[in-house]
């Protein structure tokens, strides 16, 4: 920590002058490429549309509320195939990521070509987002429920996959030298000493994603693939703001009642 | 040696605890299991008939995916791919200066009940709806176009980093704090030298952290006319262009894997 002595009295600052320097440097060249980034975006607006955004929000409130209330008799079977897509899609991808992410954990892979083949698996399903996972799923399967259960799964796999694969990575040592010890083969190593200490957080993460999927789950409707959202789609392609208002209400009480409920049981698993 | 192995090892062999205890909730949420996941499966329509054509597309477009088009609609790709990162730049710069405050005033040991009310329900909402949601409601203020989905992505930011931010500030030391405090600061002042410097390092990793969410998220917005490649990518699969949306995927899948490595290795360095 640099002092510096100007007029006989001590002055302490944080960082020597170079360091400063550079800090100001970092600054200045983030600030000017968001504005960089800020003008493309600002070139690609039409600002006249923009200038009445309080007005257009205003009418749209106005229409949204009160919602139509007697629309969500129409809405509880959409609902209850939303919560389908997102529990049978986590369903599948933890079946298929609990083997997955034994095969990506260091500790525990055949082989190491499997190994980053199980990594590479992980990743690309990590990389795309759920939505386009459906775009492709509809094309193939055709529109309905069965295409967001598995647009769902193959999201999920590598967000599960990686996280497990972490803590399996993480298991402590002393239970598996202990059950080798005596004499047991692979599979009843994988059994008795990796299990118990993985099955937790396995369960935890899978809780977790669930959760998220519940969210992820009500719009996959946009590109046809099941749930709430092809409602919400048909909704607003007909200007019919009061059923979105009705759509709204009833997402915000899925999410924040499968939030809730995933909360209470990760506490109680961990 | 003959008295031990006579002893009667079998009748007390050792199990695996279960992973549920209570064996009432063990067994009760098995058989509740089941039977949800027999009614869900049979409310799951399933069309063979569809599949099975759906299949054949399947392998058209799997071989499409391996020679995958750059060429044709490049300019399009080139414009929403830079569209999607100007707009991830953007969002998440002003998502995070904006969730500071939030985040401040959602801390319960900073702030009052009032203000702690409304940050916290600024997070509820941003966090409640998924982001393709929140981009219908701003498509409809501004119109089609990346402004929209810049104030998605910065308005799921503002929920994602508040939150945590907020979860952080409340787990703080408060002797540094109280020390603050001791010399008379203000609240600004507090914050500034008291708070901010324990939470600043993580907040720099989670903001590197969003940068890669907003990115993969950018990625869709423009299904609903909010900017950026979804719109294109939507294009191609509704023309069957799938050799297009091979490039525009493997574009994404490279893009997001890049950002990925370099936030992983900025969070490390700062841990």
């Amino acid at each position: 920590m640099p002092v510096t002595v100007v007029n006989n009295t001590k002055v302490w600052q944080r960082y020597d002058t170079a360091t400063r320097m550079k800090i100001w440097l970092g600054w200045i060249i983030g600030t000017a490429i968001t504005l960089l980034c800020w003008q493309l975006i600002s070139n690609n607006t039409r600002w006249e549309f923009v200038a009445d955004a309080s007005q257009q929000l205003s009418a749209f409130l106005q229409r949204m509320f009160p919602p139509d209330w007697a629309y969500a008799e129409q809405l509880w079977k959409p609902l209850w195939d939303t919560i389908t897509i997102a529990t049978l899609g986590t369903l599948l991808a933890m079946s298929i990521a609990l083997p997955l992410s034994f095969v990506a954990a260091r500790n525990t892979t055949p082989h190491p070509i499997l190994r980053y083949v199980a990594l590479l698996i992980i990743v690309i399903s990590r990389s795309v987002n759920s939505l386009i996972w459906a775009l492709i799923l509809v094309a193939i399967t055709g529109p309905g429920v069965l295409a967001g259960i598995l647009a769902i799964a193959l999201r999920s796999i590598g967000f599960i996959g990686k996280l497990a694969y972490e803590s399996i990575e993480e298991t402590s040592y002393e239970p598996i030298e202990a059950i080798t010890a005596t004499g047991a083969n692979r599979l009843q190593v994988l059994d008795y000493a990796y299990l118990p200490q993985v099955l937790p957080s396995f369960a935890g993460i899978s809780i977790f994603r669930w959760d998220i999927n519940i969210r992820e789950a009500t719009v996959l409707g946009l590109v046809g693939a099941g749930g709430i959202g092809l409602n919400l789609n048909a909704s607003v392609d007909l200007l019919r703001w009061d059923r979105v208002g009705m759509i709204f209400i009833l997402i915000f009480a899925l999410v924040l009642i499968s939030e809730t409920l995933s909360a209470r049981v990760r506490k109680a698993i961990i | 040696m003959a008295e031990l192995t006579a002893s009667p090892v079998t009748s007390r062999r050792w199990r695996k605890p279960p992973l549920i205890r209570n064996p009432w909730l063990r067994w009760g949420l098995l058989i509740g299991a089941l039977i949800y996941l027999a009614v869900a499966i049979s409310s799951v329509p399933v069309d063979d008939a569809r599949i099975a054509r759906g299949l054949e597309r399947g392998g058209r477009m799997i071989s499409s995916f391996l020679r995958p088009d750059f060429a044709s609609r490049w300019y399009d790709i080139q414009i929403g791919v830079l569209e999607s990162l100007t707009m991830t730049v953007v969002s998440t710069v002003a998502g995070v200066l904006l969730s500071v405050p939030v985040g401040l005033g959602a801390a319960r040991n900073l702030v009052s009940a009032p203000i702690y009310l409304a940050c916290r329900s600024i997070i509820t909402i941003s966090r409640t709806f998924q982001e393709v949601v929140i981009a219908i409601v701003f498509v409809v203020m501004f119109g089609f176009g990346p402004l929209a989905g810049v104030c998605t992505l910065a308005f799921a930011t503002i929920g994602f980093m508040a939150k945590l931010l907020a979860e952080d500030i409340e787990e703080i030391d408060p002797a540094p704090l109280e020390a603050i405090r001791a010399t008379g600061a203000g609240w600004l002042k507090t914050v500034t030298y008291a708070v901010m410097p324990q939470v600043s390092a993580r907040l720099v990793g989670l903001s590197v952290y969003r940068f890669d969410i907003n990115l993969r998220e950018s990625a869709i917005v423009g299904i609903v006319g909010a900017g950026g490649i979804g719109s294109t990518l939507q294009t191609t699969f509704n023309r069957y262009d799938y050799d297009v949306a091979a490039a525009i995927l493997l574009i994404i899948i490279v893009l997001v894997m890049t950002t990925e490595l370099v936030s992983g290795h900025i969070r490390r360095r700062l841990q």
